[in-house]
């Protein structure tokens, strides 16, 4: 999740109130938000995915000032019509159709703003932008620009300009070969014959989104004033909402708003719009779901401690909020303002009986009686690696495999238990003999009868390993569980590519296999390079229970 | 304890060394006299020595012993004799020595020892030719102090060497394989005033039986016999048992008590589609949490089927459908919740139990949980691993509320041990309110992050049961628990199955 770095001066100024270190940790916390460093100079907070809006120093500071009590209710924000425009060419529909723009004056530009700025870009890039995929951010010097600014998808070759950083001009194919950000976000520009670019009056590129920007209109400094806003993408709602948590964020800064007109090929729109929206809210409701008994006025107090204002039973919700769905969105910040800390615990008197997983009782049994012999119970991981339940097995099984383990060592879910217990086997050898192990644990199949098309069974495992570990041994562990069980089975030989030819068998219940068991082959005791004989049963817990049952 | 108890106890080797002890006796001797086994003497030695009757003194003393040559020589005298003995009529060159039986390192040794006495010319021509000088002849009718010191008993005591006897020894020393210096121990006892008082008594002890044997029962013959007293304070050898992992055992500890609250246990697959462990949760598509990161996707079968409902589920996510909400936009794509993964939690499972409320299987109020693995894509370190259980509930009740979740959770931590539990705000695509749970470490003095839990969504409830009906829900970490109650520091203790560790490891004993 993602964190941000406030300067710890900004945001108390932002604030309008300073809080001690231990307040300020509770505060933090009970907000909605972790905090992680709490320093002289800076906080490091780390803001849960639904709040993009808390992406800044302005905005985190204008939810923590509300819910702290130094302000209240909604933040009023002023928009002034720029009466420019940035016209949008209707080829970008398969491209990159949308576009949400506004102007901001008057900012006075120093080190630590533009790294505001940019830390905001950034971490709405990630988050709210998934990578610039939904989401692009582009903020341009408006002294560079001629009005009005296009928005249209041009062959790549004829995109030519230098990109920011970049030390030469090069046209969108090159920048996608050789410039750092160009290689990093190209994959967002596979399979398209033309490429999004915005140009101004005189044809001069401000960016090719969501890319790079150009290095000559494309970059902020100390001497810049004002600045042209764009985000692109592709579905225009998510981009207001984008446009809006910068433009606020530079509101704060002590920017004037202007918005834009944006014509599309088949309307005009103007952005932003910073008029709050407004959504009913049900008191019983919100009562209903917390538990508590709010009244109105209660219920107006934690709305306005959240941002919020409350009109006649409606909520004015501000426009950079990009997490309200549904009226729940507003009870859980209602719950935040309420504070969390003071909801008492209640125990309800719901009467309803308690029932066990039937198998995982039957199979519990099973392992209890092995206890009984002096056995110790492993527990293994699922994931596993291919080559240790076939190729060091002696075997060739088709395996459920995994497309993107991080580790190479677990590639793919186990097939089989005993492979797993060898495992522990081979862990062990400096350890005190006998070593008699079992395990319950799932397998993995494919089968296209299965909702997955993967078949997933609990089977038994249990290995004796020692000097006198045999095939009798084993026999006589596989006769105990299933005479407990009373079930009729019958000892069949068999051939098994992992044990010793003719020290081999399968057991089975009315013609139906549910076991193996016999002594590990040599060979197979070399690849785990086991010195001590080990005797092995795999036995089917989930088909002996379907038959038992 | 007396005298007189501690002769009752006496075990068998003890009792046979007793009578041979003697004030200052060497245990060398006590080996012979007592016709047992060095370590039985030594066994029965360091038994009486805890019960306060003797001390074992140790010397450690530095002697000369003979080495490989200096046996050899010993017997047959220094090769240098030998060497002027061969010269004493004729000159003989370096090879003439050898064939007469000196090796070639024994006749350079000699060079150096014999020119340092002045007994022999070397001539230098195409090989070495030696003669005797008188200085030769005279030493070789003298006995040298090397010869002198070989003549004596091995091992001689460094520390009783006379001067001359001393030099002699450097000689030697500094020559190949003839002598070497050697620590030796030497043990004696020294019987305290209670071992002596044991020792005066010793013939008293009689004749005691050490075992009760099935003979002794069926003749009857016990009834003439007296049996050794044991010592029963003092330890015996450490067993071994049977047992369940512990991590099982806390696992069927935790659900127990879930079923002692009138839960009902969830059952359900691992590989679960994304339908079930994401959508129907109405995690976006574009959701991080479903990046390639977090989620074990499945390579081969990559697919699974949905139900034929689905579109109800595409609906919510794109428009929100009839649940009040706005949906979260965009297009919603059957082919990427059809993708097989490792279900990341059991909530998945919560989803599966909601839907079965709506087909009739179960009846509201309801409550489920579960205790299971779940899976992350992570590498293992101390502190991840990629497959882990959770502890997951949901309450399924048109009364319930955000104070009843708390409930439920205080009762269960409660019965974990953990008395104190607090609520943060939190933040889970599928529920609203979210809540961050924290227990309280009373020996840490720290809070500890378990989980979180919340109230399913109304895009969650409406689609799965097809009424909206609050869903307390909650998913908590089980291992932190466990780590902490048996003191482990790194997670991937839980699982390396060290036989040691199983088979010594405290028992879980909530």
């Amino acid at each position: 999740m993602p964190t941000i770095t406030l300067n710890r001066k900004v945001f108390e100024n932002l604030v309008g109130k300073k809080l001690s270190d231990e307040k300020l940790r509770d505060r933090i916390s009970m907000i909605g938000t972790d905090l992680e460093e709490l320093g002289e100079e800076e906080i490091v907070v780390e803001v849960f995915p639904n709040r993009p809006d808390m992406l800044s120093e302005q905005g985190f500071a204008r939810a923590f000032s509300t819910f702290v009590g130094a302000k209240k209710g909604l933040s009023k924000f002023v928009v002034t019509d720029s009466k420019e425009k940035v016209i949008i060419d209707k080829n970008l529909k398969d491209v990159r159709p949308y576009t949400a723009c506004a102007i901001a004056k008057n900012i006075s530009f120093d080190d630590e703003k533009i790294r505001e700025l940019i830390q905001v870009q950034e971490k709405l890039h990630v988050t709210y932008g998934r990578n610039r995929k939904k989401v692009a951010i582009g903020v341009y010097p408006l002294e560079k620009i001629e009005m009005p600014i296009t928005f249209k998808a041009e062959n790549p070759s004829e995109i030519v300009f230098q990109p920011l950083e970049g030390d030469k001009e090069m046209d969108a194919y090159q920048i996608l070969k050789e410039h750092p950000t160009g290689e990093d976000y190209a994959h967002l520009l596979d399979g398209l014959d033309k490429y999004p670019v915005f140009r101004d009056a005189k044809g001069k590129v401000l960016s090719m989104p969501p890319i790079i920007n150009s290095h000559d209109v494309g970059k902020i400094t100390e001497d810049t004033k004002d600045v042209f806003i764009e985000c692109s993408g592709f579905d225009f709602d998510v981009l207001h909402l984008a446009l809006n948590m910068i433009v606020t964020t530079l509101h704060d800064m002590g920017a004037k708003i202007e918005s834009m007109t944006l014509e599309y090929p088949d309307k005009k729109r103007k952005t932003p719009i910073l008029e709050p929206s407004s959504m009913r809210v049900d008191l019983s409701y919100v009562n209903k779901i917390l538990g508590t008994e709010l009244g109105e006025k209660e219920l107006k107090s934690c709305l306005e401690k959240m941002g919020y204002a409350y009109e006649n039973k409606k909520v004015l919700v501000p426009a950079y909020r990009a997490d309200i769905l549904h009226q729940v969105d507003l009870i859980e910040d209602v719950a935040i303002a309420y504070g969390y800390e003071n909801f008492e615990e209640v125990i309800p008197n719901v009467a309803t009986l308690g029932q066990s997983d039937d198998f995982e009782g039957f199979k519990n049994k099973i392992l209890n009686i092995l206890v009984g012999l002096g056995y110790l119970e492993t527990c293994t991981y699922c994931i596993t690696n291919q080559k240790h339940q076939k190729e060091r097995m002696n075997l060739d099984l088709d395996t459920v495999t995994l497309a993107n383990s991080i580790s190479e060592e677990y590639d793919s879910l186990r097939s089989w238990m005993i492979p797993s217990l060898l495992d522990v086997l081979a862990s062990n050898m400096h350890q005190e003999y006998p070593q008699n192990l079992y395990e319950a644990g799932w397998v993995f199949k494919k089968d296209s009868k299965q909702e997955t098309n993967i078949l997933e069974q609990t089977r038994l495992g249990v290995v004796l390993c020692g000097q006198d570990a045999d095939y009798t041994k084993i026999r006589q562990v596989l006769d105990l569980i299933l005479n407990y069980l009373e079930v009729k089975y019958s000892v069949e030989s068999t051939t098994h590519n992992s044990f010793i030819k003719g020290r081999v068998a399968r057991a089975k219940i009315g013609g139906k296999g549910v076991a193996y068991i016999g002594e590990i082959s040599p060979e197979v005791l070399e690849n785990y390079e086991l010195e001590m004989p080990v005797a092995a049963l795999e036995l089917n817990l989930s088909e002996l229970y379907k038959i038992i049952k | 304890m007396s005298a007189e108890k501690i002769l009752k106890t006496l075990h068998p080797l003890e009792r046979k060394t007793l009578p041979f002890l003697k004030q200052g006796i060497l245990f060398e001797d006590l080996v012979k006299i007592s016709g047992l086994k060095d370590v039985e003497v030594m066994r029965a030695l360091q038994w009486l020595n805890n019960k306060k009757a003797l001390e074992i003194r140790e010397e450690i003393s530095e002697v000369l012993n003979l080495d490989k040559n200096g046996f050899e020589y010993k017997k047959k005298g220094l090769p240098e004799k030998k060497f002027l003995k061969e010269i004493k009529n004729k000159a003989l060159t370096i090879q003439e020595l050898e064939r007469k039986g000196l090796s070639r390192e024994e006749i350079n040794g000699c060079i150096g020892v014999l020119k340092q006495k002045a007994a022999v010319d070397v001539k230098k021509d195409k090989t070495l030719t030696f003669s005797i000088t008188n200085f030769g002849r005279v030493f070789l009718e003298k006995t040298s102090l090397e010869e002198k010191l070989l003549s004596k008993k091995f091992p001689v005591n460094m520390s009783g060497l006379e001067d001359e006897e001393r030099f002699a020894a450097d000689n030697l020393l500094r020559r190949k394989g003839i002598l070497k210096k050697e620590k030796i121990k030497k043990k004696t006892v020294e019987l305290s005033s209670l071992g002596l008082k044991l020792v005066k008594n010793s013939s008293k002890i009689g004749d005691v039986s050490d075992r009760l044997t099935p003979a002794m029962l069926k003749t009857g013959s016990w009834k003439k016999k007296s049996f050794r007293e044991y010592d029963v304070s003092i330890n015996v050898p450490k067993i071994s048992s049977g047992r369940r992992h512990f991590v099982n055992k806390a696992i069927n500890y935790m659900k127990s008590i879930w079923l002692e609250m009138g839960f009902t246990e969830m059952k359900g697959s691992i590989v679960q589609s994304g339908f079930w462990n994401l959508d129907t949760l109405f995690v976006p598509q574009d959701h991080p949490a479903r990046a390639m990161q977090d989620t074990f996707y499945v390579k081969e079968p990559k697919n699974a089927k949905i139900p034929e409902w689905y579109k109800k589920v595409k609906d919510v996510h794109e428009n929100g459908a009839d649940t009040g909400s706005t949906g979260w936009g965009g297009k919603w794509s059957k082919e990427e919740a059809s993708e097989n993964m490792l279900r990341t939690h059991t909530t998945g499972l919560s989803a599966m139990y909601l839907d079965k409320i709506r087909s009739g299987e179960y009846e509201m109020p309801a409550k489920f949980f579960s205790v299971n693995k779940v899976f992350r894509n992570e590498a293992l370190d101390w502190k991840h691993l990629f497959e882990f259980n959770q502890v997951e509930g949901i309450v399924i009740d048109p009364n319930a509320n955000l104070k009843h979740l708390k409930g439920y959770l205080k009762e269960f931590f409660g019965k974990m041990g953990f008395t104190d539990i607090r609520m943060r705000p939190g933040h889970f695509p599928y529920t609203e309110p979210s809540v961050e749970v924290d227990v309280y470490n009373p020996k840490k003095k720290e809070w500890i992050e378990l989980g979180g839990a919340g109230i399913f969504r109304p895009e969650v409830t409406k689609t799965l049961i097809g009424i909206e009906v609050p869903v307390l829900a909650w998913g908590l970490g089980m291992e932190r628990i466990i780590v902490d109650y048996f003191g482990f520091k790194d997670l991937r203790d839980l699982y390396n199955n060290k036989l040691d560790l199983l088979r010594n490891m405290k028992e879980w004993l909530k």
